[in-house]
Order: structure tokens, then sequence, then C-alpha cells
């Protein structure tokens, strides 16, 4: 079991869906002790993944209607996550959908904290939008100053 | 009398890979217009792939989908390796299975029980069957668990794996190794999957049948996976390479990913029940007996049966993984040496969702020159519209709400990955 787990999600070659695998890369530099992992966001793998952390930090971009840049911070152990909150995601089964049946079965980590960042851009490519750039930034030292200040 | 037309439509069709959605245009009870809208511009991936070199393709095209990474990479190996005339046989082959029956218990495993059962059993989405039936969930979580295993250590990581390459791998596990990571939960495993064929059969299943023609690969000895003809039950018999010859692939206005004909017949139908059609009898005996338990022949034209048949092949696919593990040997090498030469290269394995074809032009440096992708998802599409212009008009007595999720499921009956195929889809059927 880690203390503090870090996944990033995303896909990288989706312009601003990358923002969570960037905001994981970083990261894993600033805190080169803690257990940083990717995932491009299939619901069944992020509830095996989570399953090793005492205390998880989820980073995904969304997609909710607010600005692009706006950096939303939810306990997702403690109440379900808007439903139109990860709607950019590929996958049938996301990681909203991971973090609902992660309740219903009883198998979420005991603290659960989702940082989403509003994407502008989903189209492909490699490059984030400037505004989705600063929110990396931000997003990488809240979560330092949290997984920091929590010890 | 004044005539009668409704629509039928689902903006955004829920529980598939990826955005799309279904149009269904309904007057006096007859069908006169089906469209599964397909938005996404397709083919980003083969203008990325120009100039490049063509050891970078199996990793660029596992890219494409999320959830079936090995299929895209294996066909495009088989593709470079049939430009440069390899033939990758032995230790190396079995672990190109290995791999592949990872992807196909991942693959399935989350569509037959997260994804197509609670259309059956009435439930909106998997986490509202889940309150009713955790132990079903728990169970498919642990089988999926297996398949990514596999991937995980065949590939080198759990995500898009990185150790495939052409002419093998970049390295490969030594016998006791594989064993000791994979060999106790795949027998575990085995023994859901078999649970797992007999509850998906006792799932309530509409009456509707169609004279598909299945297409698959067909191996003189084996389930398919990598190699064999191209073949179906109306005469196909050829080689992947007379791909090109035998289908065309069509632009429809309300589809940005290309539809798929057989020049000679139109539409038809790839993914598991193509297979099982095809090949039942290369089944391993443990899945054949599994499959006839349940009452399910060796040939079926229900295509919601393809859940049943889901569960067969996934059974087939731990079977299959344990029969490598138990008789693999470590080759003296992790890949055959790879020359590369210009030339064309076609490739073509069966994806957890049916047939995918590469095909690349390669010049003398190795770079690629031409490429181009034909996933399952976009070869489906005509016989999934079809499919709705028959089963609209049987059950156009049903109420509208019901039969709206119906046509749904008849859609989900193909796990369509609209991620393969494009990137989105959404549903609408209107009654005028």
């Amino acid at each position: 079991m880690h203390q503090v787990l870090i996944i990033g999600v995303g896909n990288e070659f989706r312009g601003d869906d990358a923002a969570g695998l960037v905001v994981a890369r970083h990261l894993q530099e600033r805190l080169p002790e803690v257990v940083v992992r990717e995932s491009p966001g299939e619901g069944a793998t992020l509830m095996e993944t989570w399953k090793d952390g005492a205390q998880v930090f989820l980073i995904d971009a969304v997609s909710s209607g607010s600005p692009a840049g706006t950096i939303h911070r939810l306990e997702a152990h403690t109440g379900p996550l808007p439903t139109t909150f990860f709607r950019y995601s590929t996958h049938a089964f996301g990681v909203a959908e991971a973090i609902e049946m992660a309740r219903v079965l009883g198998q979420l980590p005991p603290r659960l904290i989702v940082y989403g960042i509003e994407g502008a851009n989903y189209e492909a490519g490699v490059e984030l939008s400037p505004e989705v750039s600063q929110a990396v930034a931000q997003v990488v030292a809240r979560v330092v100053g949290e997984v920091v200040g929590a010890h | 009398m004044k005539s009668k037309t409704t629509t039928i439509k689902v903006d955004y069709l829920a529980r598939v890979e990826g955005e799309g959605g279904l149009y269904v245009k309904v007057k006096d009870k007859n069908v006169t217009d089906v469209q599964l809208r397909i938005f996404e511009p397709p083919r980003f991936f083969e203008a990325f792939l120009l100039g490049r070199d063509y050891s970078e393709v199996p990793d660029i095209t596992a890219r494409i989908c999320g959830i079936c990474p090995v299929a895209y990479q294996m066909s495009s190996v088989h593709a470079m390796e049939n430009a440069f005339g390899i033939t990758v046989d032995g230790p190396l082959r079995e672990l190109r299975r290995l791999i592949y029956c990872g992807e196909w218990i991942e693959s399935h495993v989350l569509h037959f029980s997260m994804l197509h059962a609670p259309d059956f059993l009435g439930y909106p989405d998997a986490i509202q069957m889940a309150k009713d039936h955790p132990e079903i969930v728990q169970a498919a979580l642990k089988l999926k668990k297996a398949g990514n295993d596999i991937v995980t250590f065949i590939g080198g990581r759990e995500i898009h794996p990185i150790n495939v390459r052409v002419g093998g791998f970049y390295k490969v596990p030594n016998r006791r190794e594989l064993k000791r990571r994979l060999k106790d939960q795949l027998e575990e495993a085995r023994e859901i999957a078999k649970v797992a064929v007999d509850w998906t059969a006792s799932l309530p299943c509409p009456d509707f049948e169609r004279d598909y023609e299945y297409v698959a690969l067909q191996h003189p000895d084996e389930y398919p996976y990598n190699e064999g003809r191209l073949v179906s039950n109306k005469g196909l018999d050829i080689g992947i390479h007379e791909y090109p010859d035998y289908f065309a692939e069509e632009h429809v206005a309300h589809s940005t990913a290309l539809h798929s004909v057989l020049k000679a017949r139109g539409a038809y139908h790839v993914g598991p029940l193509a297979r099982y059609n095809l090949n039942f009898d290369r089944l391993s005996p443990m899945a054949q007996e599994a499959a006839r338990n349940v009452g399910l022949g060796s040939q079926c034209y229900n295509p919601f049966k393809s859940i049943v048949v889901r569960a067969v092949e996934t059974l087939y696919a731990c079977d299959e993984a344990l029969r490598i593990i138990d008789s693999y040997e470590m080759p003296d090498e992790p890949a055959v040496k790879v020359e590369p030469r210009a030339g064309v290269g076609h490739g073509c394995s069966e994806a957890p969702r049916g047939i995918l074809y590469h095909r690349y032009r390669i010049d003398d440096e190795g770079n690629i020159r031409d490429a181009r992708i034909i996933p399952p998802t976009s070869q489906n599409q005509k016989t999934i519209e079809n499919d709705l212009w028959q089963f609209v008009p049987q059950n156009i007595n049903t109420a509208h709400d019901k039969l709206t999720w119906q046509c749904e499921q008849v859609i989900r009956n193909y796990d369509p990955c609209i991620s393969c195929s494009t990137h989105f889809l959404k549903l609408h059927i209107e009654q005028e």
C-alpha cells in the first residue's frame, strides 16, 4: 500500500487531453519518492491501479463547460462527481464510471482527490492550449503542496 | 389517411467506445432511413505514419486504441514482415498469440460484463447493475485483470505495450518467470470464464436472426489470431494480400468512417460471431464443450448471442494462454533479424472486434510511403445498419422508449469502437 499514489489520466495525442499526463510527469520530477502512474482512462484498470493507494490524486482533463484552464478539485471519496464532468472521455467505462463503480463495490481509496483541468481543444495533436499549460503548472504546485503539507 | 412518420433517435450512444449517434426514420411502420452517424475526421494516424521508420509503426498504431493496442501492433508487425519476407515462428509466434489472448480477455470481459450485460438485465449501466449483482462485476474485474496482466507482462507495461517489434520482441521471459507470473491466476480466470459462459447464456435474448456473410481469418489448425486465409460462409477464400482486390471502402455522408463492403456482395460481418461460425472446430475442446453445454451450436446467426460467444472466446483465450505457458521454451533471441527492403506488406489479425487490416508501402530505407488501416468497426457499420433495417419493422409495435433502447442494444452487439473507426459516435430514431 502506498501512502500517496498519483495517477495522471489522458491521451497525449489529443491536445488538452494530455493535461493529466503532463501533470503526472512533472509531479514525478518534483516528488521522486512518490509512486506516479499514467493511465489512458480505461476504468476497470484504474480500479486496480488505485487499490494500492491510501491517498490517491487523480488528474484528468475535463469538459464541463467552464472556461479553458479552470481547475476543479473534488473529493471523490465524499460523494458522487457531477455527471457531466468527464464527458470527453472516449471510454465507455471511464474515470467517472470507475469512481462510481468502486463506490458501489466499496473499493474506493480512503481518500481520492480528483483534479480536473478544463480543456479547450481535444483535436488530434500534441500541443496543450496556453490556458491549460498554465493550469498544469498550478495543479502541480497544488498537489505538491497537499502531499508535502500532509507529511 | 394521413401517413405517420416517427423517428427513433439517440444523440449520444452510451456504452460504446467513442462517440456516435443513430438515426432511424419510420413511415407508416416501414423503415425509410437508418444512419449510424459517425462524425469525427478519421485517418489522422495514417497521415502521421508517412515518412516514419518502419520500426516506429507498431508503437504509433498502438495509440489508435486504448482497448486494443495489441491488435494494432500485431497487424502492423505482420504487414512489415510480409513486406520484408520474414517469418516469425516457434516461441516468438507463441508469445504473440499469448499477448493477443490477454487483449481478448480484457476487451471481451469489459464488453460483456460492463457494457452489454446491462442491456439484457434492464439496467441503464453497469453501476446500477452492480448494486444488485456485485458478485458479477467482482468476478468480471478479476477475470479482466488476468488479461491485463498478460498484456502488462509480455507487453512490457500496462498501457500501450512497448515490447513488441517487427521480428519479435525486445525482451522475452524465461519459462519459469512466465509460469510464476501468470499461471495460477489464469487457472482461476479460466474457471471464472466457464461460469461467465453459463451466465451470459442464461440472459434473456431477443429472437432475431439474419443471413450474414461472416468474414474471418481461418488457419488450418488453430483458432485465428495473427494468421490464416480470409474466408467467409459465402465462398470467400483469399490470402491476406488479396484484401484490396475483394474489399472496397465507400464514403457515406453520415459517417466520417469509411464503410467497407465486399466488392461482390456488399455488407459483411466481422468479429466474435464471424470467427466462431467459421472456426468452431478449432476452439479448444473445453471451449467447444462449454458452448455446447449452453445450447450454442457451431453456427449462430443471432447477433444478440454475441455476448455468449464473447464469453466462449474469453474461456478459449484463458485456455489457450495456459497451453502456451505450459509448452513455452525461451527462444535464443528475442527477435529474428530484420532487413528492411522496398515493397508493400499486408497484415491482418483478429482484433477483439474482428479483422484489422493494415497495408504499408515501404521504401528501400525502411520509411513508410503509404499506409492503410481498416479497423473492424468500420467494416461492421453497414451490417449494423442492415440489422436495424430488419429489427425495427419486426418490433415496430414495441413502445418507443423500449424500441430505442433495443436499437442501441443492436449496435452494442458489435461492441463498436468508434475511437478506432474514427473517434466519435451519437443515436437518433425519427418517426414522422
